[in-house]
């Protein structure tokens, strides 16, 4: 069941995430292992307040509908990878 | 992978608390409070304890407030204390960084070491090799003498196992030009007398144990007593943000900045008078010039190559061009340079006409704690932009085409990307005469101030994003 790009990214561009380490996440397209590259889409998306929960912490990042707080590129791929794993059991 | 890491983020954090209690006013009863929030108990501490991880937070705030952390005479100072002696203060100093000790792990000596790929074979080259006799077998298993053992490396070379590795201290490896070492107690301290202001000490500590000393606590101050503050924005800002250029300089203005001026404008008279010099330099009959722009250059010279002295341009730096456009322009106005350098606050020190420095870093920080999303900001904006042949001023290489351009592209340039022992070597060679060109362009940060020390996006993908904001402004 490998569709195209299922997996769409959206990294927030708000300023507090940008600061807070979002800024350098565009970079995670160089650093997707083969087997993720051509099933990844990376997109910008404006701050949706997930910053103003004062529990959850920046960098903000949807995958799917699935939000990762304090995202960086090693939490993106080892989760990717994982829902690829479980994709192949299945 | 990224150049953003926990200790930067730490020190982001933290940052953007301290500018948020500045903001509301109640700076003096909550900042104690600061390091407690942010290790609360029950959590996962860093090093050994969270009273440990809140100990190193606090001393991480004061060199923020703008202190030398190894002036501390009583521990039971508060950060509160601190916060009122900085409100005091009625000037800044020129070291402008410090080692925060607490933080500061003591990494060991950089030495040697076996590790356990050793499969302790019959060849054994580590220990035939060893000049000094270090390398000994235990148990069938090599170790290294560290009392007898200079460091020469020849083990490692030898091992056929790659089972020998160097662990260095990294602000110790960072640092061009040997101005950290450590005291008896294994804590770093920076020498002034060699130190350049590189602050590339600063990006490699995985502790983040060396500080800038911030001027958050003075601009705060200016604004509360009602002053101007004309924002002097070096032109890396380009590749910070990933947002246009109207839209940053709208946020800034909205922190509250009185006004903004490019420090690319700047570099318009720099050129202009850096192009002028170096033709009649040539005309005289010097050999070269070399740029004089980067401040951490100008000091390496000044304390580590005088024999290059008078090869370096006279010409100000953009920054001070820009300090005397704002005070013309405003005379009852305060200056704050804005930019990615650490050596910048050095050199602005002993400028007239800049009062203040801001890192990118604390300027996202000032945008956070005001609420301002970029993103949202309006993209137009009523100002003068600088001649885009300037703005590449802030890239390696960029000096080198400005001027290249004035002077009737007869310059012949060899470019310093970067500073670092290699090219301190390099420099002492150009130093005595051995270069073909005639005009020397050095960087102290490779790629140049797009990717300084104190950035939010670094290296290669600063440098796209920097070309493509040039390119669409089409100034
Ligand atoms: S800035 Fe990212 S969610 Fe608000």
């Amino acid at each position: 069941m490998c569709k195209e790009q299922k997996y769409i990214i959206q990294i927030c561009t708000g300023t507090l995430c940008h600061v807070m380490g979002g800024a350098e996440l565009p970079a995670l397209i160089d650093y997707l292992p083969k087997n993720l590259k051509l099933k990844v889409q990376i997109k910008g998306m404006v701050c949706a307040n997930y910053c103003k929960d004062q529990t959850k912490k920046p960098p903000f990042v949807l995958i799917n509908s699935e939000l990762m707080q304090e995202a960086d590129l090693e939490k993106i791929i080892n989760y990717l990878q994982k829902c690829e794993n479980n994709d192949t059991y299945q | 992978m990224t150049h953003t890491n926990k200790a930067t983020l730490t020190r982001r954090e933290l940052l953007i608390q301290l500018c948020k209690l500045l903001k509301e006013g109640t700076i003096e009863d909550q900042i104690d409070r600061i390091p407690l929030n942010m290790r609360p108990k029950g959590n996962q501490s860093l090093r050994c304890c969270i009273h440990k991880d809140r100990a190193v937070l606090k001393y991480k705030i004061m060199a923020l407030l703008g202190f030398n952390v190894d002036d501390e005479t009583d521990e039971l100072t508060s950060l509160r204390d601190y916060v009122l002696r900085a409100k005091q203060r009625k000037s800044l100093t020129s070291k402008v960084m410090t080692v925060v000790d607490e933080a500061c792990s003591s990494c060991q000596q950089g030495s040697y070491q076996i590790s356990n790929m050793c499969q302790g074979c019959e060849a054994r080259p580590c220990s035939e090799n060893c000049p000094k006799n270090a390398v000994n077998f235990i148990n069938g298993h090599a170790e290294i003498n560290h009392e007898t053992c200079v460091n020469c490396g020849k083990c490692m070379n030898e091992c056929p196992f790659h089972a020998i590795i160097y662990r260095p201290v990294p602000c110790e490896e960072a640092c061009p030009v040997k101005a950290i070492s450590k005291d008896e107690q294994g804590i770093e301290h920076i020498d002034h007398d060699k130190c350049i202001y590189c602050g590339k000490c600063m990006a490699s500590c995985p502790y983040g144990a060396i500080m800038e000393k911030s001027h958050i606590i003075e601009i705060f101050q200016a604004w509360e007593n009602g002053k101007k503050i004309i924002a002097l924005v070096a032109p890396s800002i380009a590749a910070q943000f990933r947002q246009s250029m109207p839209k940053v300089y709208n946020a800034i203005k909205k922190i509250g900045f009185y006004d903004i001026i490019e420090v690319a404008k700047g570099a318009e008279y720099t050129i202009e008078h850096e192009s002028q010099e170096w033709s009649e330099k040539m005309h005289s009959g010097c050999q070269f010039m070399t740029s004089s722009c980067c401040h951490a250059y100008t000091e390496l010279v000044n304390k580590h190559i005088s024999e290059l002295k008078d090869k370096v341009s006279d010409t100000p730096t953009p920054m001070f061009y820009a300090g005397k456009l704002a005070k013309e322009q405003y005379s009852d106005a305060l200056t704050v340079f804005i930019g990615p350098c650490t050596a910048k606050r050095h050199e602005a020190y002993f400028l007239e006409n800049i009062d203040y420095t801001l890192s990118f870093e604390e300027l996202g920080a000032l945008l956070i704690a005001n609420n301002i999303d970029i993103e949202k900001m309006d993209n137009e904006i009523n100002m003068q932009f600088a001649d885009s042949n300037v703005q590449f001023f802030a890239q390696s290489g960029g000096v080198t085409d400005a001027i290249s351009k004035k002077t009737g592209n007869i310059l012949q340039s060899e470019i310093i990307n970067g500073i670092n022992k290699a090219s301190i070597r390099q420099l002492k060679q150009i130093a005595k005469g051995k270069t073909e060109s005639n005009f020397i362009e050095v960087m102290s940060c490779e790629n140049g101030c797009v990717a300084g020390v104190n950035t939010l996006i670094k290296g290669k993908q600063a440098l796209e994003i920097f070309k493509k904001n040039q390119n669409e402004i089409g100034r």
